[in-house]
């Protein structure tokens, strides 16, 4: 059976690479069900740092199609240029120039309808890349990585979740901070979001983003509190009022910070870290019978 | 020769907008009649993309010089492939009716 847990923030810096991984470790450990590791974090995907042993095994390109101008055949009359959405082809009649940004085309092929002169042609750019690991433990690690400069996040992200749609197991996708795009073409079709805050201002104010994008997705959802002992109270009182889950805190803790810098696995480094991520695994998949 | 200020209002007496893409108004100055005309720029709010759509208009418009506080770098390519001059202003309590002021100074030596 197949079971999808998005591991979200909202906030950056709260944990959600800390959470994804330490989970992952004790669902390899402790759980019958195969368990797969996909970094979504595509800008800057770092779960890899945490598994030293792991080991590289194949890797795919990333691409989208973007058209290509065929200057004989346009006639510069603007057509493609108005119906794209995202300026991503610059025409100058009276110059006579046409060309395509490939940067900011989103690759929606408007242009290829808009063009009657059969000027537009696709073809396939890369834009990141699909790397598979072994990392020891589970199942192994899916990692997309886009290429630096682009702004193209969700196709990278649509695409390594197509390539692990099928896996039989538990997936966590480990998604980027923020809430936009890229966080929602994570989270969609996972059966579970795991949302990790900080007790602050700052993680009550972007917790209440994330939880907004869960509800309006209509996905289940619980909350892992890092970092506890700092801040104050507001975000206790606001998950009591919402009736919000909360699957687990983590205290902070020097000692942690130290250790997960020097790319530790907490949930090996200290029994009772490992305690924390035993209770979130079986909070998170005992109701389902996992 | 014309020439664009990228202004944040429609007179002379509005300042500099310093970002070219996203400028408010331009002010096209016609160095040859002296007059000057402002335009709204409907690129303002466009998600992306802003720069190479306001570049286009320059070109279209056959301007040789635009004073600007600062260009993208795809701004920047189009309007250096078609020689146009960059000026870039760093003072930016400047009027676009003190630029004009300068430029008509400079055309009288």
């Amino acid at each position: 059976m197949s079971y999808k847990i998005a591991i979200a923030s909202g906030k950056g810096g709260t944990g959600k690479t800390t959470v994804a991984v330490n989970l992952y470790n004790v669902i390899a450990k402790y759980h019958e069900q195969d368990v797969l590791l996909v970094d979504c974090d595509v800008e800057e995907p770092n779960d890899l740092l945490f598994f030293s042993g792991a080991k590289r095994l194949d890797g795919e390109v990333v691409s989208h199609r973007v058209p290509e101008l065929d200057l004989d055949r346009c006639t510069f009359c603007r057509k493609c240029s108005e119906y794209c959405e995202f300026n991503a082809i610059t025409v100058i009649p009276p110059v006579k120039f046409a060309a395509v940004n490939p940067d900011l085309c989103h690759s929606c092929g408007a242009c290829l309808y808009a063009c009657k002169d059969h000027a537009l042609v696709e073809k396939r750019v890369g834009i990141g890349e699909l790397t598979r690991y072994d990392i020891g433990l589970g199942a192994g690690l899916v990692e997309g990585k886009m290429n630096v400069g682009l702004a193209l996040q969700t196709p990278v992200i649509r695409y390594i979740k197509d390539k692990t749609r099928d896996f039989n197991g538990i997936a966590l996708y480990d998604a980027p901070p923020g809430t936009s795009c890229s966080v929602v073409s994570t989270v969609a079709d996972s059966d579970y979001v795991i949302l990790v805050t900080e007790p602050t201002p700052f993680g009550l104010h972007d917790l209440r983003l994330a939880a907004g994008i869960a509800r309006e997705m209509g996905k289940p959802f619980g909350v892992v509190v890092n970092k506890t002992g700092i801040g104050n109270n507001d975000l206790y009182e606001y998950l009591e009022q919402e009736g919000i889950a909360l699957l687990a805190g983590i205290p902070f803790k020097k000692e942690y910070a130290e250790k997960y810098a020097g790319g530790a696995l907490l949930s090996d480094a200290y029994g009772e870290y490992e305690a924390f991520f035993k209770t979130i695994a079986n909070n998170i998949l005992k109701s389902k019978g996992l | 020769m014309k020439t664009v200020i990228t202004s944040k209002g429609d007179s002379f007496d509005s300042p500099l907008d310093p970002r070219f893409g996203r400028c408010a108004w331009f002010c096209l100055y016609d160095e040859q009649t002296g007059e000057a005309e402002f335009m709204k720029n409907d690129s303002v709010d466009v998600a992306g993309g802003a720069g190479t759509r306001t570049a286009e208009k320059m070109i279209e418009w056959n301007v040789k010089k635009v004073i600007s506080g600062d260009y993208g770098p795809k701004a920047k390519d189009l309007l250096d492939r078609f020689n146009v001059q960059l000026v870039i202003m760093k003072n930016e309590d400047k009027t676009v009716g003190e630029i004009v002021g300068k430029l008509k100074e400079r055309s009288g030596d």
